[in-house]
């Protein structure tokens, strides 16, 4: 009986967005210019939070709110990530039954790299994430690969973000048309609406970053994956982006993708792209 | 494998603030898995800070207390340099203690 | 393309509202497979609502339970739910270029 009249609610509300749009827009698949996308997406949230410095959005909710930030400050004295840091770290120098280590499959041994992630693999065409990169490397040296949702690869990647604090993201999208439509797709997800709640993750994160969802303070789009990955008070535990973006698909009530599908790689690409510049501040901690 | 415990003492000269982390599932007996199995209880049941061999802090705990518990607490006297003692004991007589300089 | 929308939200009200007739194990059947079949499209457009699965798992349930009416009425909302999701997928094909910060 509740599902009826949602469906009959969802439909009513098509009906009504049908009849808002009535007249077309007719935007066309104008040209894909990333360089204009970055500019413009920063101008939206430097307008939007003019007390905020550039450097201060890798900080999400803590930069919106006087009274969570303290409470930050104090947390961060003992950060919840402390263990899984130091998980990190081990696994990460434990060399393989093979001998070789994670360093080995990363320039500068895999120190310092994190603000490099995701970049664009010319051979392949695709969009190589850092999680992605890290199983692909355990797989090339007989390791079984982790689960992107999990506590090891949360780990592996809050050791090798924690070696990038500061470094400013530096993603770059070749002019190569595969990188391109690469991008493009993932610009799509971004601000497609889904699920049944029909939210689009710029629904929160573009429109309303400030604002609170329940208890929750939403954290801005720019600047959120250099976070990236998260110990969620929320979660109990360590969250890696994948983790985010599946759980952020479900809570609207969509099914999740696979993790590190076309789609979400493309989308990471795209939100690491816009966020060039500013620095790295994972692992973070959230409420 | 590392400590359990995370702990940082500074003396500002009357008083030393101290600040701990543990490691602990703290496991209440009342939540259940993904499987819908009960996920039986696990939690420190005394925690313990020693300064010169006698107690300055000592928590009783149970299972309401959230994973990961953080401590925060000063008491009088303790000097820079000397040792302070953390041990904690749970409700399956697993221990872990570590000693820490005041700073 | 407004008039078939139009149309389509009609026919998933009207989905919704006929479910009181008593129904069989055939039926249920036949309500199930196009339930199923509309949320593999829904699949193929990347569009998957977790509402649909969680009412085709119930429908399985109470059909397991020999509750054909109950089961053939889940199924049926499955499946509306599931082309709401496709109409999701389609209507929102171009729209996000709207909310697009330029």
């Amino acid at each position: 009986m509740k599902l009826r009249s949602t469906i009959q609610f969802a439909a009513a509300a098509f009906a009504l967005a049908l009849l808002a749009f009535a007249a077309p827009p007719a935007v066309s698949a104008d040209k894909v210019d990333p360089v204009a996308d970055e500019k413009a997406f920063k101008k939206f949230f430097y307008d939007k939070f003019p007390k905020l410095k550039p450097e201060d959005f890798v900080n999400g909710p803590y930069s919106m709110d006087a009274d969570l930030y303290k409470q930050w400050q104090d947390k961060e004295q003992f950060p919840p990530y402390e263990f899984s840091l130091e998980l990190g770290k081990e696994m990460f120098s434990k060399p393989f039954k093979n001998g070789k280590t994670y360093g080995d499959c990363f320039p500068n041994n895999g120190i310092g790299i994190r603000q490099d992630y995701p970049t664009f693999d010319e051979k392949e065409g695709k969009v190589i994430t850092l999680e992605l990169a890290l199983n692909r490397c355990r797989e090339a040296n007989g390791e079984p690969a982790f689960s992107y949702v999990r506590d090891e690869m949360a780990a592996l990647t809050a050791y090798m973000a924690f070696t990038s604090r500061g470094k400013p993201f530096n993603i770059k999208v070749p002019n190569d048309p595969r990188a391109l439509a690469a991008y493009e797709n993932g610009k799509e997800y971004f601000y497609t609406r889904r699920g049944q709640l029909n939210f689009s993750c710029a629904t929160c994160h573009v429109q309303s970053p400030g604002e609170k969802v329940r208890t929750e303070v939403l954290a801005p789009a720019l600047g959120i994956v250099n976070a990236m990955p998260i110990y969620r008070s929320e979660w109990n535990g360590m969250g890696t982006t994948s983790r985010r973006f599946t759980t952020c698909n479900s809570q609207i009530r969509g099914v999740p993708l696979t993790p590190q599908d076309d789609e979400y790689r493309n989308v990471e690409y795209y939100l690491s792209y816009v966020s060039n510049g500013l620095p790295i501040s994972g692992p973070g901690a959230r409420p | 494998m590392a400590s359990t415990i995370r702990v940082r003492a500074t003396s500002s000269g009357e008083t030393t603030e101290v600040q701990a982390l543990i490691q602990h599932p703290m496991d209440s007996g009342f939540i259940k898995d993904s499987k819908g199995e009960l996920i039986p209880p696990h939690f420190i049941q005394q925690l313990t800070f020693e300064y010169n061999g006698k107690p300055v802090f000592t928590a009783d705990w149970g299972g309401g207390v959230s994973k990961d518990p953080y401590v925060k607490f000063a008491f009088k006297g303790g000097k820079k340099g000397d040792e302070l003692k953390v041990s904690w004991v749970d409700n399956k007589g697993a221990t872990d203690t570590t000693t820490a300089k005041i700073q | 393309m407004r008039i078939t929308t139009l149309t389509s939200i009609a026919v998933l009200l009207l989905l919704g509202a006929t479910s009181a007739l008593a129904a069989g194990e055939d039926d249920y059947k036949a309500a199930y497979a196009a339930a199923e079949a509309a949320n593999k499209q829904a699949a193929s457009l990347r569009n998957q609502w977790t509402t649909t699965a969680s009412m085709l798992a119930a429908a399985k349930k109470f059909a397991d339970g020999g509750d054909f009416d109950k089961a053939t009425a889940s199924a049926k909302e499955a499946e509306a739910l599931a082309k709401a999701s496709i109409f999701q997928a389609t209507s929102e094909k171009e729209r996000w270029r709207d909310l697009e910060i330029r």
